[in-house]
């Protein structure tokens, strides 16, 4: 039974490093840290995995999002952008 | 947009119609996008998208370029947004007081490892919808840093122009958002886990 909390210890020191790391932007030493304590802690690396995960998924979801016609449409007229709709 | 953004400035500031057209055609589909994110309805996310362009319509002329082009529309959209949630919610505030800037993040709880389902599972039309619930879990402040940064791509340093915060700032909120937006994720696949898990075995 994994008795590891993360209230408490190195867990909760790494916290506030995640976000750098999962960027690729964190610093050598914090980053060797962070990655000796991730092999001994399986909870933190859920949480780093899940985390990359969540940056990952959104990444993707906002590749099939565009602008509706009609909406662009009211937008160039809005703006008395008519004559230019042709563009699009 | 920011690395793909060639326009003729002077002309836009001149009152150019054509290239005002052009800056309207290339970037309205991001703009709209993070708008919709932001607001998380399509109707708001319209009137906004206008009242956007038509801000940078007149505000052009005293365009001072110490921010490039399209953080400078991302700031003026962001601020449409957050006019049309202090409209909503006028008791809320939307400043810095919600928590947003303190030091520590709120620990992780949820331990749900969804990163082994199925992508086509994760980005379903239900997983999209749950991508999209859970950043309206966001405070306004954190929505708007996570979205600049990880959907639209900005860097640090073009959120914190965009937003007009510091670079810590924008640090400090990218790591509470993306916690919240992970426990919110976690919290919702983790029955589906715990079942692929009893598949498993």
């Amino acid at each position: 039974m994994d008795e590891h909390t993360h209230e408490h210890g190195h867990c909760r020191d790494l916290l506030g490093s995640l976000s750098d790391y999962v960027d690729g932007t964190l610093g050598e030493l914090l980053c060797a840290d962070l990655e000796e304590h991730l092999r001994g802690c399986t909870n933190c690396r859920v949480v780093v995995d899940t985390l990359r995960k969540t940056v990952e998924l959104y990444h993707l979801e906002s590749e099939d999002d565009c602008l509706p016609p009609t909406v662009r449409e009211r937008l160039f007229s809005k703006l008395d952008l008519e004559d230019y709709l042709k563009f699009g | 947009m920011s690395d793909r953004l060639n326009f003729d400035i002077a002309a836009l500031k001149a009152g150019d119609r054509s290239e005002f057209a052009r800056l309207v055609e290339e970037t309205s589909p991001k703009i709209y996008r993070l708008l919709l994110k932001m607001l998380g309805d399509e109707a708001d996310a319209e009137d906004a998208l206008q009242d956007a362009y038509l801000k940078a319509l007149r505000s052009l002329p005293n365009f001072e370029e110490r921010s490039s082009l399209s953080t400078w529309l991302y700031r003026i959209a962001v601020n449409e947004a957050l006019m049309v949630i202090r409209k909503r919610k006028p008791q809320v505030a939307l400043g810095e007081d919600n928590g947003e800037d303190a030091e520590d993040a709120p620990a992780p709880v949820e331990l749900a490892d969804f990163c082994c389902l199925p992508e086509g599972e994760l980005m379903s039309g239900e997983g999209k919808r749950q991508l999209n619930r859970a950043v309206q879990t966001l405070s306004p402040a954190l929505r708007a840093v996570f979205l600049l940064r990880d959907v639209e791509d900005l860097s640090v340093r073009e959120t914190a122009e965009a937003l007009g915060v510091s670079e810590q700032v924008v640090k400090t909120r990218l790591l509470r958002a993306r916690l919240k937006l992970r426990e919110e994720l976690s919290a919702y696949w983790s029955e589906r886990v715990a079942a692929q898990k009893v598949e498993g075995e």
